[in-house]
């Protein structure tokens, strides 16, 4: 036991000294995860909520033929620039990106629209430029509203209810919580955080194995009086420290950011506070030895410092495959499904954030199976390190 | 017996002069090709016992399953009496071992190295600070001993590695080409070393495949060529057994071919 806790105190203070294993554990995750990830969040919002009253310039061709549209227009915001284009010359300018979208008017639009024939109005539009999407298609409604008013007039002056025109009503009924919305949104913190969390111990678990070898320093270490499943156990003990140092500061880290990425503004609250992002870190907690056992493992087979790096971020995508699955094909936490690691720490983390009851018989099965597929790894790890052929 | 000891001496004084380290009938395989094919040698108290042969001769093999870090498959051997293949923990316990090209930790000091052994061979905190100051001076490190060793030239990692070898007051040592990339002055200080600790009364066992290396220092020589042993004795022994005038060509004799040597 004592000789566990001097490798784990060892590692542990050799690796604060440790340039990369620092900034991999300690600042990428926790700093740039939620940094980027609330920078994304909060730019998507802000488009969602902007383009509604952003007023938008239409250019309008030979504006003088049509007084009241463009009065209408006017009205909800749109700003006229008027030009006098002929056919050619519109498309030429939309072609050229040098106006977003052009609408011209016909010569006989005014006596068509009294005489009470289809007046025609043309808009020029790339529809391959994905930018001016939404201003087109508010333009497009404002016209068919003026169209619809003309209608009713038009109704109404012969005499019949306008109502007649509209047969039926549709109305948009959204039940989801303002939390339940945000966890669309928050789908991927449950990855980031895992990923973080297991890059914490990354360099740790190549370390012990064949960057230990790869420096020499393997052989001195197994002419210790230690029984070799200790040094490995203390190894794992400092990869696991590492890790949990990762996984809190990445989700104290997020619970600040999501504070001001104001998500309240689109409608979406977070449920993250301190008790919260707690609560969340036990939930990851049991996968820690699991995760720092697994990469120990993987690093004892390779070969060089290089090639156990190389395996190792492929090990990182582990955990993803259970929540791609889980996203794609829509999952709900089953017993079943609370017995898959990292599968049931993604179910735990979207139940905290929603504000869901979790069952006490779900949170038990992921916390014991994990347990117990970590306990597994680490025994398994264990007897890796009496082979000779880790020597290289 | 060997508990005769001046306590406050850095490098203990051993009385007796029985053989401490002895090897019967070693043997290993790397898949299919033979390290050590059968191996008996014997070190003794109080001597340098040098492990001679040409590059690939099993020298190496020989002292990593004697360190207890490979395990023979057949054979066995007893350091201080007690076997290497039923109680490596205690053999291990009674060696310091410093091998081939041995590494230490870059962002640690050598200072620390040196004190993580001490703690991993069960020293107490106190014992540990005071052997760890002991060595530093006797070794001569103390112009670099609290610098990270990142930056250390090979004599200075030889020597941290040789003093962490030495932190638990092993009785027996064993070296595997420790005098590998280090220049003239630094083999000099370690011929000294090895000299002092085989006076003071330890079992010093190292391989090498430098001629003069043991000529100059060793007090019996152990030739071992294709995974067997050749030859032993001392090196006067060994050249009028061969009838050769100098013992570099009595090595070539003993082992049959003129490769390997420097």
């Amino acid at each position: 036991m004592w000789a566990i806790l001097s490798v784990f105190r060892k590692e542990f203070r050799e690796n604060l000294r440790d340039r990369r294993t620092l900034i991999s554990a300690l600042i990428f995750g926790p700093l740039f995860g939620p940094l980027l990830f609330g920078a994304a969040l909060s730019l998507s919002i802000e488009r969602g909520v902007s383009t509604a009253d952003k007023p938008v310039t239409l250019t309008v061709s030979h504006a003088e033929r049509a007084p009241n549209l463009l009065a209408h227009l006017k009205q909800y915001g749109v700003k006229v620039e008027a030009v006098s284009y002929d056919d050619a010359a519109a498309r030429a300018a939309v072609t050229e990106h040098r106006k977003p979208f052009v609408l011209m008017i016909s010569d006989e639009f005014g006596t068509r629209l009294q005489s009470s024939q289809p007046a025609q109005l043309m808009l020029y539009v790339d529809s391959s430029d994905a930018n001016n999407g939404k201003d087109v298609t508010r333009v497009k409604a404002l016209l068919s509203q003026y169209g619809q008013l003309v209608a009713r007039l038009r109704v109404m002056t012969r005499g019949i209810d306008p109502l007649v025109l509209s047969p039926i009503v549709i109305h948009d009924i959204d039940v989801s919580t303002p939390a339940g919305r945000s966890v669309l949104a928050l789908g991927t913190l449950s990855y980031l955080v895992l990923l973080t969390m297991l890059m914490g111990g990354m360099y740790l678990a190549i370390d012990a194995t064949a960057g230990e070898r790869e420096r020499g320093s393997l052989e001195p270490l197994l002419t210790v009086p230690v029984r070799r499943e200790s040094l490995i156990y203390g190894k794992m003990l400092a990869t696991c420290a590492f890790m949990t140092l990762s996984l809190s500061l990445t989700v104290t880290a997020f619970s600040i950011v999501l504070q001001f990425a104001g998500l309240e503004r689109f409608g979406m609250s977070v449920n993250f506070g301190p008790l919260v992002a707690l609560a969340l870190i036990a939930c990851c907690l049991p996968l820690v030895p699991l995760g720092a056992a697994l990469m120990t493992i993987v690093a004892a087979f390779t070969r060089s410092y290089r090639e156990a790096q190389t395996y190792l971020g492929l090990v990182l995508l582990v955990p993803t495959l259970p929540l791609v699955f889980a996203s794609v094909l829509g999952l709900r936490p089953t017993a079943a499904l609370m017995t898959v690691p990292s599968l049931s720490q993604h179910f735990l983390i979207t139940s905290l954030l929603r504000d869901e009851p979790i069952s006490a018989a779900f949170l038990a099965l992921s916390i014991g199976a994990t347990l117990t597929v970590g306990a597994v790894l680490v025994f398994i790890a264990g007897r890796l390190y009496h082979r000779e052929a880790l020597l290289g | 017996m060997r508990e005769e000891r001046c306590p406050d001496a850095v490098l203990y004084q051993w009385k007796r002069a029985v053989s401490v380290i002895e090897a019967t009938g070693l043997q290993k395989h790397f898949g299919r090709v033979t390290a050590v094919r059968d191996v008996s040698l014997r070190a003794m108290d109080g001597r340098i016992t040098g492990l001679l042969g040409p590059n690939g001769a099993g020298k190496s093999t020989t002292l990593r399953m004697l360190y207890t870090v490979i395990a023979p498959e057949s054979g066995d051997a007893l350091i201080d009496g007690v076997s290497i293949v039923n109680q490596p923990l205690e053999a291990r316990r009674r060696m310091g071992v410093l091998p081939h090209n041995a590494g230490i930790y870059p962002h640690l000091s050598a200072r620390e190295n040196i004190e993580y052994f001490g703690s991993l061979h069960g020293l107490s905190r106190k014992d540990c600070i005071a052997r760890t100051v002991a060595l530093i001076s006797l070794l001569e490190m103390d112009e670099f001993a609290d610098r990270g060793a990142k930056g250390f030239s090979q004599g200075q990692r030889v020597k941290t590695a040789l003093a962490r070898a030495l932190i638990h007051r092993p009785r027996n040592i064993l070296l595997d080409e420790p005098t590998n990339g280090l220049d003239v002055m630094a083999v000099r200080s370690l011929r000294r070393l090895l000299a002092r600790l085989r006076d003071d009364g330890h079992c010093v066992l190292f391989s090498s495949h430098v001629m003069q290396e043991v000529g100059a220092l060793c007090d019996d020589v152990v030739v071992i060529a294709h995974g067997n042993v050749v030859a032993n004795g001392t090196p006067e022994e060994l050249r009028q057994r061969t009838g050769e005038g100098s013992l570099e060509d009595a090595f070539v004799r003993l082992i049959g071919t003129g490769e390997g040597l420097s």
